[in-house]
């Protein structure tokens, strides 16, 4: 057994070519091995670090400027312009005390647990009957509830603006809580059926035969042991009802109901040359909630992207 | 089967009432059981869908009702120069965006799909281009890409590669460039994430196998991994140049369409026609052209998936 590791490195040497410069004698899963240090410094840290630095600067330098000095934002040649040692939360307090930021953000949160709770609910009970209840045209139905996920908000928002008026939603929560499950209810519909189908069919025949309802199967059966993907598909039409833009931009009007997104761009963007600091830290503010539920539930976000994409 | 399962658990034999009926029947529970999502989409989704295609072929304006005018809307856009610059730039941003995202985005999905340290964090980490709001993360590159105090300008300048200032936004070319590169770095954790879950479907022993038969890196990449990605690599591609196609946010937010139109998407030159000048008939006339171009999209890449399964004999999963 002692001389395994021997034939170990050998054959290192010659399926890579390169010399056995480095025989660390690692039990790491994969081929990682066949590569030697130098070697995946150039081919995978040095790639990777230029890719996740550009991917992340932009987030760098929107918190520096939240906290810079409006001074030191605009001079560039006597401080640095990548640190700052005399940090300022002076627009940070402007956004919370001298503007309807906090109403903005009220306005988003609303519109998007509300919008998110009506389209789990439609979605949930969509997806259990086009799985399991298998009525009469449930394929069909399920390949239609995938078409209406690629029909996108730019065609759709201006006849939903004469909509939206003619029912007397304009400028009121109520026409976006109304028309943002148009954009989550099939992608969470196609999430959860994926989900339902990994459920055994076994347990709702048992409970079938127990003479349970198809409401209390779906409550008391199916719910609970679809919880993971309840989260996923929670978490993931909270997202973008908090990225959605075009319908907010377009049926609502007074400064008091906008949402965040809306409000950044429309009041907050004016003439003067300081406003940069302020912008930043909006901008800053408004994405911290997202990313703070992102940090909680990152493997539900990668399995609800992926999960609505390979079914 | 499940039919004939309710019906032993009845304490008494009657005959079923329309209401058992309504209640226990497959095809009735289904269709109560739809009506909420229906209702949603058949209100807001497919009868505006309709409703948009209506009003292109009318005079619509804000606040009054149009009448039928036929192809006249169209054949204004026809004539109309800013529409087909606005038909070129999508089609310059969509192409040359999907198509680099797709590149890197797959070299980063090889890339984290190595082993090594924080490999969680990494993947943590680059995902959150595609967390943060587009509007936001827009207003940062708006920042970053500032004509006086861009940052970039600034590293260039003391680099001692450029003398001036470059105007990104403000120049027809760089406005171009900045607002694809920033759909790019926004659109690469998607594609990257959703290609590395595809990656770690694959066996290994496929790659111990062709390591054994001395396949150098590329081959194994060409004759293993791509094959086998591809499936899902169609799906990401639709999805993809789809949302590039349909853009708004991101060019609202940086140019607003601007310099002289340089940026002008067909989703931004129909809000601003529609609701910004007024004229509803107008602006949905340029929303419905994108129809056709959207449905090309998804035809290329179904046929492209179905081709690739029949050939490989994989079953639909």
């Amino acid at each position: 057994m002692t001389d395994l590791p021997t034939t170990h490195v050998n054959l290192k040497g010659v399926l890579t070519s390169s010399a056995p410069t480095v025989a660390k004698d690692d039990h790491s899963e994969g081929m990682s091995y066949l590569q030697s240090v130098p070697r995946r410094m150039v081919t995978l840290y040095l790639p990777l670090s230029i890719i996740v630095f550009v991917l992340l600067f932009p987030f760098y330098w929107m918190a520096l400027t939240a906290v810079k000095p409006d001074a030191q934002l605009l001079d560039m040649e006597t401080y640095s312009p990548f640190w700052t040692w005399n940090p300022t939360f002076k627009h940070f307090y402007k956004l919370l005390f001298e503007s309807h930021y906090p109403m903005w953000l009220w306005n988003t949160m609303y519109v998007a647990v509300c919008a998110t709770f009506l389209s789990i609910v439609a979605s949930v009970l969509a997806a259990y009957a086009i799985v399991r209840l298998r009525y009469k045209g449930a394929n069909l139905v399920g390949g239609l509830i995938f078409l209406a996920y690629l029909v996108p908000p730019s065609i759709l928002f201006i006849p939903l603006a004469t909509v939206v008026f003619q029912y007397g939603l304009f400028d009121s929560p109520l026409a976006l809580i109304l028309t943002y499950p148009t954009i989550l209810i099939p992608f969470s519909t196609w999430l959860l059926m994926g989900y339902f189908k990994t459920i055994p069919f076994e347990l709702e025949e048992c409970a079938l035969i127990d003479g349970a309802s198809r409401w209390q199967i779906l409550t008391k059966i199916v719910l609970p042991l679809a919880i993971p993907g309840l989260i996923s598909a929670f978490i993931f039409c909270f997202t973008l009802c908090w990225n959605e833009f075009i319908y907010a931009l377009t049926f609502l009007q007074s400064t008091a109901n906008k949402t965040v997104p809306v409000a950044i761009v429309n009041e907050f963007v004016d003439g003067d040359v300081y406003r940069w600091g302020s912008l930043m830290a909006g901008a800053l503010a408004g994405s911290l909630p997202l990313v703070i539920l992102y940090a909680f539930f990152v493997e539900h976000y990668v399995s609800a992207m992926t999960g609505a994409v390979k079914e | 089967m499940a039919d004939i399962a309710i019906t032993p658990a009845k304490s008494q034999i009657r005959e079923a009432s329309s209401w058992d009926q309504l209640k226990h029947n497959r095809n009735w529970l289904g269709f109560w059981f739809m009506v909420p999502a229906m209702a949603f989409l058949i209100l807001f989704l497919a009868y505006p869908l309709g409703l948009g295609i209506w009003l292109s072929f009318t005079d619509t304006k804000i606040g009054r009702v149009g009448q039928f005018i036929g192809y006249e809307n169209y054949e204004w856009l026809w004539d109309d120069a800013i529409f087909w610059l606005s038909v070129f730039n999508t089609l310059l941003y969509t192409f040359v965006a999907s198509a680099i995202k797709f590149g890197i985005g797959l070299y980063l999905a090889l890339l984290l799909n190595e082993n090594m340290p924080f490999k969680a964090l990494l993947r943590a980490a680059v995902l959150i281009p595609f967390i943060v709001p587009t509007v936001l993360s827009a207003l940062a590159f708006w920042w970053i890409f500032d004509s006086q105090f861009s940052i970039i300008s600034w590293s260039l300048k003391h680099l001692g590669l450029i003398n001036e200032n470059i105007n990104f936004l403000g120049d027809t070319t760089w406005a171009r460039i900045c607002v694809i590169f920033a759909n790019i770095w926004r659109g690469v954790p998607f594609v990257a994430i959703t290609l590395l879950a595809g990656l770690q479907t694959v066996s290994p022993s496929l790659y111990e196998a062709a390591t054994l038969d001395g396949a150098s890196r590329w081959q194994m990449f060409r004759h293993i991994t791509y094959p086998l990605l591809t499936p899902i690599i169609a799906v990401v591609m639709t999805f993809s140049v789809l949302f590039t196609f349909t853009d708004f946010q991101l060019i609202w937010a940086m140019t607003r369409g601007g310099p002289v139109n340089a940026t002008h998407l067909m989703a931004t030159l129909s809000y601003q026609r529609a609701i910004i000048a007024g004229q509803l008939g107008e602006g949905a006339a340029i929303a419905s052209a994108m129809i056709p171009f959207l449905l090309a999209a998804i035809m290329v890449s179904w046929f492209g998936l179905q081709r690739r399964k029949w050939q490989q004999g994989e079953n639909n999963d």
